[in-house]
């Protein structure tokens, strides 16, 4: 695999320690602009730590992320959020009492004013931004064929619609970058077909995606490139036409639940 | 969430301005007025604690602490160094608010259990400093000689002007704080209160706005002290004790503190109750508080607010059966 040209994201020798347990060691890679890359591996790889540590939520014990050329191993959430990278999580973590609009509208925090005094004066400027936002995450529902239910609490919808949700809200944030953690987990193949391809409409849209998953063929359908981890460290990288056959793959899922091939 | 109609507002507001010329004119509640200004200042510290506790899902046992500090805060000043009333009350949420910044930037990091104990822990040592600085405070005798308050002459002095003085400050600040939970920030608070995690991926920063939210509440509270200290003339510790803050608890559960309405009903309930008529039980008044308590966190975990959505549920439930 030749080295790619300005890489959105840049993972550097990350190690990741909890306790005694190393969850991720050395690992590093890069996400080239605009394409879906995918990280699998058996349960407890360490792909949702990996996630963790690119988005904020941990920092990693060594190593470091860059973003669009930009350190971030050190910022909080919030923080990378705002700077393009969204993410979606393993066990839905709706707002669930709130709607399905409301879901999607809190993604649009950070363009919103949002100072107390201007919020509970009502100015005119938080008016107009309110309503932008609404019609914005009109528009994403739209996008996600879940306009229909925007007024239904979050909680009410079926797991494979939950799991778009979160999508759906990820991008309001206007995303450079989503990670999506999972996303066909608990779908059955006719839900799954569908956010396969709303994961490529997404990729359509210029947003580059880094996907953990485990159901193979949604992988390998759709990915540009794949990363594959095991006991905490990368084991092979390449196109879903190299993996398939890279026999480090094979083995570690020998006896595994997922079938490579 | 159901959008706060302005309809059942405005229609209340009227209704509160109305109500001391009727309650002058009928024996048995002639004194309500008295007790409704205690309602508006206890609403006041309730509407705040609603937003952070029943929106923001964060647990707060220090906030009679902060009606407290509003209160002697205001009341040093006027009464030792001759500073105007409004600007001692302006002073005293000034200095809440640097209070409640430095009790809540840390102590909101801890989550459930945690956050009300290291509130309530601060809560027992302001209730303790208000006891024992006697040279500023009067210690356990409280101290006197607070004045009332004027603006552009004209005095707040009888029960009537008082009540319209608390009454216009609860709506304002009602108005005010409903407008925040139908905007963006109160659409991020109600987030934060299911998913911090999910929060910070939207870029919402939790940290800030759980501080933020803290000292705004606090703040109210502070006013609510202040408001008291101005219209008793007179303050000492008991008023802001841990009973205080207990019963301000009872308040929001009762009346629903998912919804900022349910804390104004459970407002009025409770101080009724307190005020005027749980007397015939004297020692065991904190009995009936108890059993309020424990009939609502059984029967009613939504409150008062939340019976339209439970009878709702049930009349469903009896027609399809
Ligand atoms: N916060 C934490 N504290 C301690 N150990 C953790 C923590 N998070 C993850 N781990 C451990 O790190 C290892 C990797 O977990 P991780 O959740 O990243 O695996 P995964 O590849 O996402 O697995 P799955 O496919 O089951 O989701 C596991 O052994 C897990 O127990
Ligand atoms: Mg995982």
């Amino acid at each position: 695999m030749q080295a790619p040209v300005d890489p959105i994201l840049h993972v550097k020798q990350i190690m990741m320690t909890f306790g005694g347990l190393t969850a991720l060691m050395d690992v590093g890679f890069n996400v080239p602009r605009g394409i879906i890359k995918a990280v699998i591996g058996p349960n407890g790889a360490g792909k949702t730590t990996l996630f963790n540590v690119i988005t904020g939520y941990h920092r990693p014990t060594e190593g470091s992320v860059h973003f669009e050329g930009r350190q971030i191993q050190h910022l909080k959430t919030h923080r990378i959020a705002r700077l393009g990278m969204s993410r979606t999580f393993q066990t839905v973590e709706l707002f669930g009492n709130m709607t399905v609009l409301e879901n999607v509208m809190v993604g649009r925090h950070h363009h919103l004013p949002g100072s107390l005094l201007s919020c509970g004066l009502k100015l005119p400027h938080v008016r107009r931004a309110e309503q932008h936002a609404r019609e914005h995450a009109m528009a994403i529902l739209e996008f996600i064929r879940l306009a229909d239910k925007a007024f239904e609490p979050a909680h009410s919808l079926g797991l494979g619609e939950q799991k778009v949700l979160e999508i759906g809200r990820a991008l309001a944030t206007d995303p450079k970058m989503v990670c999506l953690d999972e996303p066909a987990g608990g779908l059955n193949e006719t839900e799954s077909g569908q956010l396969s391809e709303l994961i490529c409409a997404v990729k359509d849209r210029g947003i580059t995606v880094l996907l953990v998953e485990h159901d193979m063929k949604v992988v390998m359908n759709i990915s540009d490139e794949i990363l594959v981890l095991n006991y905490g460290q990368k084991i092979a990288e390449g196109t879903p036409r190299q993996i398939q056959h890279h026999p480090k793959v094979v083995e570690a899922y020998l006896g595994g639940d997922a079938d490579v091939a | 969430m159901l959008r706060i109609r302005q309809t059942p507002i405005t229609v209340f507001a009227l209704l509160i301005g109305v109500f001391p010329l009727i309650a002058g004119r009928i024996a048995v509640i002639e004194n309500y007025p008295d007790v409704m200004i205690f309602v508006g200042i206890y609403c006041l510290i309730t509407i705040g604690l609603s937003l952070l506790m029943g929106y923001a899902g964060q647990i707060s046992l220090g906030h009679a602490a902060f009606y407290g500090l509003g209160a002697y805060v205001s009341s040093i000043l006027t009464t030792r160094y001759g500073i105007n009333a409004w600007l001692g009350m302006g002073a005293a949420m000034t200095v809440t608010a640097l209070v409640a910044f430095a009790v809540g930037a840390p102590s909101l990091k801890l989550k459930g259990h945690y956050l009300a104990m290291a509130t309530l822990a601060f809560g027992i040592i302001v209730y303790i400093i208000f006891n024992e600085e006697t040279a500023w405070t009067g210690g356990p005798d409280g101290m006197g000689g607070i004045p009332g308050l004027s603006l552009f002459g004209f005095e707040f002095d009888s029960v009537n002007r008082y009540y319209y003085l608390v009454w216009s400050i609860m709506l304002a600040v009602f108005c005010f704080t409903v407008n925040i939970i139908q905007s963006p920030a109160g659409r991020a608070l109600r987030a934060l209160h299911t998913s911090e995690a999910a929060c910070g991926a939207m870029g919402v920063d939790v940290a800030r706005l759980k501080v933020i939210v803290f000292v705004y509440s606090a703040v109210l509270a502070s006013l609510a002290g202040s408001l008291y200290a101005h219209y008793m003339n007179f303050v000492n510790p008991s008023s802001f004790d841990i009973n205080f803050a207990i019963k301000l608890l009872i308040m929001i559960a009762l009346g629903g503190m998912h919804d900022i309405r349910g804390a104004v009903i459970g407002t009025f309930l409770i101080s009724f109750l307190s005020l005027e008529w749980l007397h015939v039980f004297e020692d065991y008044e904190s009995i009936v508080y108890g059993a309020i308590l424990l009939v609502v966190t059984v029967f009613l975990p939504n409150g008062i607010a939340g019976l339209p959505t439970m009878a709702g549920r049930w009349l469903k439930h009896k027609s399809r059966g």
